[in-house]
């Protein structure tokens, strides 16, 4: 009796519930990729894992803070109490004021947050030609295509067209790179990752995809450490709810059975 | 007085020695027990059960989650981040906190549907109709307030653009804009007002809920015939019919809703809304959560000011309207007078608006084409009056629609152009989305004019023209109820 | 007829265990659903890893007290001198109202030290007797001013309400001079 106003209310909700804003459409839309972590059943890598932590540390942590993380937090890409002391210990922060109200450098603890590579915003400025390099807590999450985005701008770098579309010709300025991803094309952000820029404890071999493979999936756990939680717990409560479904349709039909 | 003797109405007796004393055993029985529901209501009249629920989950989740939340500019997007990261199960309630806004929105949308389609809001159902549209406004500026807590790009952003709407209303605007924010930009004052509302709305839509539940019991539920129920043939009581019903509709409903939780919780949010607020950097494309989309794309629509020489064609057609009038009521003068009144009344606000423009006016080279680019109404503010119209008109829409008839069904006319609403309205949530230029505009333009059109035009004349369809006697006589059974 | 009885009373045994099976359902969800809003009041992982606290003793002099912030509340540090030490010893321990030995109180080989949670076992006030102009009690220890317990150089519950010695929290000796508490 209601099959008229059903596709109505289906109409509406599949036009709501798939909303797609335009976004300027200056940079080229990054390919998709596969990643180990998507999908209702993906977990994530944790070997990948450990070794994009290592490439942020190696690489991007020159420039980037990731401010929301602490040292502890490591124990979730599959480290032990003892070599996340280790990790923090490679750190030194400033602490204080002790008893005599001066401030004091000492060994970071798993409780301190991750060191920031400057003191403030302005500094990181001024140390990179005005360019803030983003804290990289949130970098999957904040960006559009998230993850395919992120492997496409580190993997980007390219040597620019004589052209654009108008003819004009295309020229670099000092301190910019060409990038084929990025909004606008021109990054202050210098190709990051060279041919085995870091050396892999696990024998991996260090090529620039693999580093931008292993630093994104790194990065996307970084914004959403809860995800593996949250997808097994998804999974037993959808499984509930689909039989709770099943048992209150049952009892509804069983009411109504004797209607009419 | 003495009060009759009671008799024992429960075999608890301590149901019955509260139920003496306070009877909300007795009312729960009369409201939710035995009361009489149209017995064809189809799981459509499960969403305003589901709304309340949607409500509930919002206000519980919500005052958990502001025991962990910090309403300062400083600390408001890191504390967010701590609850999704530190705080015991914090991601979970975050995202149904997040998602579930979504939710409430895609329950409401649907309960107002239903009422629009089967004619819920007619006599004896103005009132109620009317709280649910004030709980739709309540519902909206709390959902807008609480987006800006998080204190995100979009948060902040979101914030400056809709608060800096009201600066367009004349002489007051910008004294209301620095009112709203507490200072001279959206700043620490801003958030904190309005984690104070926020965190008060809910319980003021509780309130306002319980009125249109109150009023709901009083006339009763509509249903798909449209027609009263007439004996106890039509009807059957709430339990355990309906609560089986919406029972099972809420748990489908849920598991929808858990389902999005769960498995993506990121597909109705912006990626900009993971950036912490910064008030010297705009996001290139800022757009509203989706369920604000229509209205927002109502605002844009409007682009062109309405100026002097606009406002002097408009006079000149009203002008005309006098002896146009005069001859179409030739017979009934009383109309007739009518007639003249309203666009006499339109002519003279005309040109009141005009002279207060022209007078106010501060010309450099005063000159006949300087005066008739004198603008009346900015576009901007058309589009505001338009945007806050397109839902104040839902309220009078019970004295738009004079139809007898109740239900769609049998209206085959203004089923179709409900359909066309309902296209608009998606069209609108689309332009809302895109970028303010090109065909989207014009798409948003003919779907804003169609929804002004459907409501002021269209729906009261139908009441008068439209060949409706017989209606049933009641509503078990209605074969389609009949049908449906077996 | 029979049969339909029957039949009937087949139903209804179906009705029921469906009844049943839905309203247990909903009560576990519900109860379900209670636990994250429950377990979010509790401590977070940042306040959990932030749950010890280091110390330098290394510049407390014999005869005096520190306060440190562990948890949120009082720690004292206390530097007992040799007088001090025997003088707690010396007492008949077992017939104290919370019996304690001074010794199980401290850390084998760094008996010196006094670590105590500066929180009074009656109703949560912090005891007085840490600075050197505070009222220290009847037996030169610890004194509470909310309800007067007084305790002892060793922090034992000698005099009034409170039912229990000040507790130890958990602590080790990093080095000589370095405490880590908690």
């Amino acid at each position: 009796m209601y099959k008229k106003s059903l596709p109505l209310v289906l109409a509406a909700f599949v036009a709501f519930a798939a909303p797609a804003p335009a976004v300027a459409a200056e940079a080229l839309a990054p390919p998709k990729q596969h990643w180990a972590h998507q999908g209702a059943f993906g977990t994530y890598d944790k070997a990948a894992l450990q070794r994009g932590f290592q490439v942020y540390k190696e690489v991007c942590a020159a420039c980037h803070g990731m401010k929301l993380l602490s040292y502890r937090n490591l124990a979730g890409i599959g480290y032990n109490e003892d070599e996340i002391k280790a990790i923090a210990a490679e750190y030194t922060v400033i602490d204080g004021p002790d008893d005599e109200g001066e401030m004091f450098e000492r060994a970071a603890r798993p409780s301190d947050r991750f060191k920031s590579p400057f003191a403030n915003d302005k500094a990181a400025r001024a140390a990179n030609g005005g360019a803030l390099p983003p804290d990289m807590s949130l970098m999957v999450k904040s960006r559009h295509h998230h993850e395919n985005y992120l492997f496409a701008l580190l993997t980007g770098y390219t040597t620019p067209p004589e052209t654009d579309a108008e003819g004009e010709p295309i020229i670099v300025p000092a301190g910019m790179y060409w990038n084929k991803y990025f909004a606008g094309n021109m990054i202050a952000m210098a190709p990051p990752l060279v041919e085995d820029g870091v050396s892999y404890a696990d024998g991996t071999s260090a090529s620039v995809e693999q580093m931008a493979r292993d630093v994104t999936q790194f990065l996307a756990w970084a914004g959403e450490p809860h995800m593996e939680e949250r997808k097994q717990m998804g999974i037993k409560v959808i499984l509930f709810m689909l039989v709770f479904a099943g048992i209150m349709l049952a009892a509804k039909r069983k009411v109504w059975a004797a209607v009419h | 007085m003495s009060r009759p003797a009671q008799t024992e109405k429960f075999q608890n007796p301590v149901v019955q020695w509260i139920d003496e004393r306070l009877p909300i055993f007795t009312m729960l029985i009369k409201e939710y027990g035995v009361f009489p529901m149209p017995k064809n209501a189809n799981y459509l009249w499960s969403f305003g059960g589901i709304s309340l629920t949607m409500l509930i989950i919002m206000t519980v989740t919500g005052v958990v989650l502001a025991m962990s939340y910090v309403p300062h500019t400083e600390m408001a997007f890191d504390s967010v981040e701590r609850i999704m990261r530190d705080v015991n199960y914090g991601w979970l309630l975050r995202y149904v906190h997040m998602n579930g806004a979504s939710f409430f929105f895609i329950a409401v949308y649907i309960h107002i549907m239903r009422g629009l389609y089967f004619g819920s809001y007619k006599k004896p159902r103005e009132l109620l109709w009317i709280v649910g549209v004030v709980i739709f406004l309540l519902m909206m500026a709390t959902a807008f307030m609480g987006y800006a807590l998080p204190w995100s790009q979009m948060s902040g952003w979101g914030v400056t653009v809709i608060t800096s709407l009201f600066a367009k209303f004349p002489l007051v605007g910008d004294g209301i804009v620095t009112w709203l924010w507490g200072g001279f930009s959206v700043d620490n004052p801003t958030l904190n007002r309005f984690f104070a509302l926020h965190f008060l709305m809910p319980f003021v839509i509780l309130g306002v809920v319980f009125i249109h539940v109150w009023a709901l019991h009083v006339t009763g539920s509509n249903n798909p015939a449209g027609v009263e129920p007439k004996s106890e043939k039509d009807t059957l009581p709430f339990h355990p019919y309906f609560t089986s019903k919406d029972g099972f509709a809420l748990v489908a409903f849920l598991t929808v809703f858990l389902a999005t939780v769960f498995f993506a919780p990121l597909a109705l949010t912006e990626y900009d809304h993971f950036k912490a607020y910064d008030s010297m950097v705009t996001p290139p494309h800022i757009v509203p959560e989706w369920y604000f989309l229509p209205f927002y794309a109502i605002l844009k629509s409007f682009v062109y000011d309405f100026t002097v020489t606009l406002s002097l064609l408009a006079m000149a057609g009203l002008l005309a309207a006098f002896p146009a009038a005069y001859v179409y009521f030739k017979k009934d003068v009383q109309k007739r007078n009518l007639a003249f009144k309203g666009v006499g009344a339109l002519l003279g606000l005309l040109v009141l608006v005009t002279l207060l423009a022209l007078v106010t006016a501060n010309l450099e080279e005063p000159s006949l084409a300087a005066y008739l680019k004198v603008v009346i109404v900015p576009a901007a503010l058309q589009g505001v009056l338009a945007m806050f119209g397109s839902i104040l008109l839902l309220m009078v829409l019970p004295w738009l629609d004079t139809s007898p008839v109740k239900s769609a069904r049998y209206r085959p006319v203004y089923k179709k152009c409900l359909l066309l609403l309902l296209i608009s309205f998606i069209v609108l949530g689309y332009a809302g989305a895109q970028l303010p230029e090109g065909w989207p505009v014009i798409a948003g333009q003919v779907a804003t004019i169609y929804y002004f059109a459907h409501f002021l035009v269209i729906v009261p004349y139908l009441s008068r023209k439209e060949k409706t369809l017989p209606v049933p006697n009641s509503i078990h006589e209605d074969p389609r109820c009949a049908s449906k059974g077996k | 007829m029979d049969s339909t009885k029957k039949h009937q009373a087949d139903g209804e045994t179906r009705r029921d265990f469906l009844y049943l099976t839905a309203g247990a359902m909903g009560a576990v969800a519900a109860g379900t659903a209670v636990w994250p809003l429950v377990d979010s009041m509790n401590p977070a992982a940042d306040t959990l890893a932030l749950a010890s606290t280091e110390v330098n003793v290394g510049s407390v002099e014999a005869g005096q007290t520190i306060t440190v912030v562990w948890r949120g509340k009082p720690v004292f540090v206390h530097r007992r001198s040799a007088a001090e030490i025997s003088e707690v010893r010396a007492e008949a321990w077992q017939e104290l109202r919370d019996p304690q030995s001074d010794q199980s109180r401290v850390k084998s080989g760094h008996d010196e030290w006094l670590v105590l949670l500066g929180v009074c076992t009656h109703l949560g006030c912090i005891p007085m007797g840490s600075k050197v102009t505070d009222v220290k009690g009847d037996y030169n220890g610890w004194f509470c001013p909310c309800h007067g317990s007084h305790y002892d150089k060793s922090g034992r519950i000698r005099k009034g309400p409170a039912p229990t010695n000040l507790a130890v929290p958990p602590y080790e000796f990093i080095s000589d001079t370095l405490i880590r508490i908690g």
